[in-house]
């Protein structure tokens, strides 16, 4: 039992982590371009940002 | 001799035509300092090509940021300084790209804040559903679990799902309580009513301590669901920015003149009534205009579908969508490019859209049967357990179950699915539908009217029979046409190919061409122009001085695949007609090539929709297929209708669907998957009641737990999203058109 109380708030954690992660994913355009995204990775000259 | 034709790599110019005549400039958005300009570029397909451009451009002085969106084809430009808007356009054509500049104002941002909302939503309904599955697996599994443990469970699935239902179950709930209002009953109505009762019943159990609580079904039920209104969303969002990226390919600027006598270059959306425009060779109009001054010809094509280039004349009205063929003019916009409509078309394209908006979608009839029933369903569970001396709540636990397991997740997954499927397989086609009951409408016609020119035909005339013409004769007379934006000549000049230019080419409006071919003068024109006699049909005649005219013929001739299009739609049931605004003789040589046996020539815009609408009023289902500003009425009036790309702003958006290519093949292929999607979905609808016969009588004996209502729901999503995806690959060329 005391393992459970403990655990749950991590995986609360987590998911809310999980929402906000996709939440900014969302916010910032990350579904807007999968041809242009996927594209990108193999592009030498692509810089962060 | 001076080369003047430059064949453009992309193909979105006809050889030997003059550049685009946009100036980007007047897209250009200036906000603290920096400009921003966004293109739409043709022919990116790979990251090469993306890398390419946007290394290419921001090589020029200045560039921020050059990003080229490869899934829309959109490229975002951001600088800073004096570089000319036009040195990036040629930057990116000089790579071999077709590119034109877009006006981004009209992208379809309410379209996008749906998208996004459903989006938000199904994120949290996903998140939601994992975690609370996630402490259900041991409530469905572990038989040994104490009490206590399964009662912090229930408790923890109540926190999350509470809140995720409430956020992510919005969209159902509005749109349910909107249909009450509206007293009708729509698919969100038992969703709603399935989803609350579910988590109340599952609320209530926790509290007593009960058996079975079903939050997991909840959130589990919103998560598909929002699945497939996600798609749906999805699908119209991408239909109208490709029919908007249509619209941004033809000329939205023009060239206005101030009234301190300077040229500058304006959005078409900018141009009020009494502004003096110049309008150059070769430019369409934008707006209705009457010539202020200034002597040319119009090609009238896209407005009454007339081969024949007509003249123009100071005080004339012209109609937007005319041509300026042969020497620049100025002309005085009489409405804003928005009103430049005939009052008439205006008026019958509104009756068009009530009709549309009338139509009852096939998957609101299934709701309209399938809702009462259910409904009932559930009542008379809960009122038979009660009479076998069940509790209240035991009654009503059965009740609520009926109503979960027969969760319309099949039923409202059924028909987006399969359109998103059937549309993104004509996207790749080349066809773009306008929206999800496009598809529904198609399927349903019997009775096809086309319109001739640019619709059956291409649309621009062809040199008849070249090798029975003296080469030499074709080639002096290809010099002098390069010059000029006559119809017949830009035919002759694409029979011909690139080539020199003759020197000194004067053009004399409504006459012909003259120029110095080996220093000797030579003349292309009309027959009077050359001293001949007319034979009677278009043609040219060419002739160096003091020589015997030439003929050459000219045929606005149908699309190459054309009779073996219509023989196949008439194998498809379907009745074939021809109506155009063109002369009788054409309009029947037409006609005989297609195959048509019926056809009517000089038809107005008025005409052509009244035909449309007593076909319609006499049962008939009449798919309409058109381009010009004279097919618009008929177009809104058909029970569905298709356009080809080249077609006006006005038509594009009266009609459900647009084709690009040359190929009229495409029509028989759009009826035919719209034939396909409209069984794949009555298969889904039969699917889900199947689905519903079976498990009804499980709920009823009272059966089912939250793992049974987790799988059933899983497994018939599973099945319908299977039916649909058989619609993926295109069908075998064969049996296209049989199916």
């Amino acid at each position: 039992m005391n393992v459970f109380i403990l655990m749950l708030p991590g995986i609360a954690g987590l998911a809310l982590a999980g929402l906000a992660a996709l939440h900014w994913a969302l916010k910032s355009g990350q579904f807007e371009d999968p041809k242009g995204a996927a594209a990108r990775i193999l592009d030498e000259n692509d810089g962060p940002g | 001799m001076t080369t003047v034709v430059s064949a453009c790599p992309s193909g979105l110019s006809p050889p030997g035509a003059p550049a685009a005549a946009q100036d980007p400039s007047a897209f250009v958005v200036q906000k603290d300092g920096v400009k921003s300009l966004d293109l739409i570029v043709k022919g990116a397909s790979c990251g090469g090509c993306m890398s390419k451009i946007e290394n290419n451009v921001a090589r020029l002085q200045g560039i921020r940021i050059a990003r080229l969106n490869l899934s829309t084809g959109r490229l975002r430009v951001e600088w800073t300084g004096q570089l000319k808007p036009r040195t990036i356009v040629e930057a990116v054509a000089a790579l071999g790209y077709g590119v034109t500049a877009f006006d981004p104002g009209k992208a379809d941002s309410e379209g996008a804040r749906t998208e996004r909302r459903l989006m938000t939503a199904l994120t949290i309904a996903s998140v939601g559903t994992a975690a609370v599955m996630f402490m259900s697996e041991p409530l469905w599994f572990g038989s040994d679990l104490p009490p206590d443990i399964r009662n912090v469970l229930r408790w923890l699935s109540a926190v999350v799902a509470l809140p995720v239902a409430i956020i992510s179950g919005r969209p159902f709930f509005s749109s349910a309580l909107a249909s009450i209002r509206a007293r009708r009953l729509n698919m969100d109505v038992p969703v709603s009513l399935a989803v609350i009762l579910a988590l109340a019943l599952s609320l209530y159990e926790t509290i007593v301590g009960g058996q079975h609580a079903f939050f997991d079904a909840s959130v589990m039920l919103l998560f598909f669901l929002l699945i497939g209104r996600v798609l749906d969303a999805r699908l119209r969002r991408r239909a109208y920015d490709a029919a908007n990226e249509l619209t941004a390919l033809q000329t939205t600027s023009a060239t206005r003149i101030s009234r301190q006598g300077k040229a500058e270059a304006v959005r078409a959306a900018d141009i009020r009534p009494g502004d003096i425009l110049l309008v150059a060779a070769g430019e369409k109009l934008v707006v209705d205009v009457e010539i202020v001054s200034g002597e040319s010809e119009a090609d009238l094509r896209l407005v009454t579908g007339e081969v024949e280039p007509v003249a123009m004349f100071v005080g004339q009205t012209l109609h937007a969508g005319a041509v300026n063929l042969s020497a620049p003019i100025q002309a005085r916009a009489l409405a804003a490019a928005k009103d430049s409509l005939m009052a008439d078309i205006a008026r019958l394209l509104e009756a068009g859209e009530q009709k549309k908006s009338t139509y009852r979608r096939l998957a609101d009839k299934a709701a309209e049967l399938y809702v009462p029933q259910v409904h009932a369903t559930a009542a008379f569970g809960f009122v038979a357990w009660l009479a076998f001396g069940a509790t209240a709540a035991q009654a009503a636990y059965i009740a609520v179950t009926v109503l979960i397991i027969t969760c319309p997740c099949a039923l409202a997954l059924a028909a987006p699915l399969v359109q998103v499927v059937a549309a993104g397989r004509l996207f790749r086609e080349g066809v773009y539908l306008s929206s999800g009951d496009a598809l529904e409408r198609l399927a349903a016609v019997d009775h096809i009217v086309f319109d001739k020119t640019g619709t059956l035909t291409l649309g621009d005339p062809v040199l008849v029979d070249p090798l029975g013409v003296d080469r030499n004769v074709l080639e002096y007379a290809a010099m002098l046409a390069r010059a000029s934006h006559h119809p017949f000549s830009r035919a002759l000049v694409k029979a011909v190919g690139a080539g020199p230019v003759a020197e000194g080419v004067r053009e004399i409006p409504g006459r012909g061409v003259t120029g110095i071919i080996d220093g000797r003068r030579a003349s292309l024109g009309s027959a009077s122009f050359l001293g001949a006699i007319a034979g009677g049909g278009s043609e040219l005649w060419f002739a160096f001085d003091g020589e015997i005219p030439a003929v050459l013929h000219f045929d606005d001739v149908v699309r190459p695949d054309s009779a073996d299009t219509v023989a196949l739609l008439k194998a498809m049931g379907l009745e074939v007609e021809l109506v155009s605004g063109d002369g009788a003789e054409r309009v029947r040589r037409a006609a005989e090539a297609a195959g048509i046996q019926q056809w009517k020539a000089g038809a107005t815009p008025q005409s052509k929709a009244t035909h449309v609408k007593a076909l319609e009023a006499s049962g008939q289902k009449v798919l309409m297929i058109g381009d010009g500003l004279n097919d618009a009425g008929a177009l809104a009036g058909a029970h569905a209708s298709i356009a080809p790309g080249g077609a006006v702003d006005v038509s594009r958006l009266a009609s459900d669907c647009v084709f690009s290519g040359d190929s009229l093949s495409a029509i028989a292929r759009i009826v035919a998957t719209a034939r396909t999607a409209r069984s794949r979905m009555r298969e889904n609808f039969a699917l889900a009641a199947l689905y519903n016969a079976i498990v009804i009588p499980i709920a009823l004996a009272g059966w089912v737990t939250p793992l049974v209502a987790a799988i059933a729901m899983s497994a018939s999503s599973a099945v319908v999203t299977l039916n649909a995806l058989r619609m993926a690959r295109p069908a075998h060329s064969g049996k296209a058109g049989l199916r």
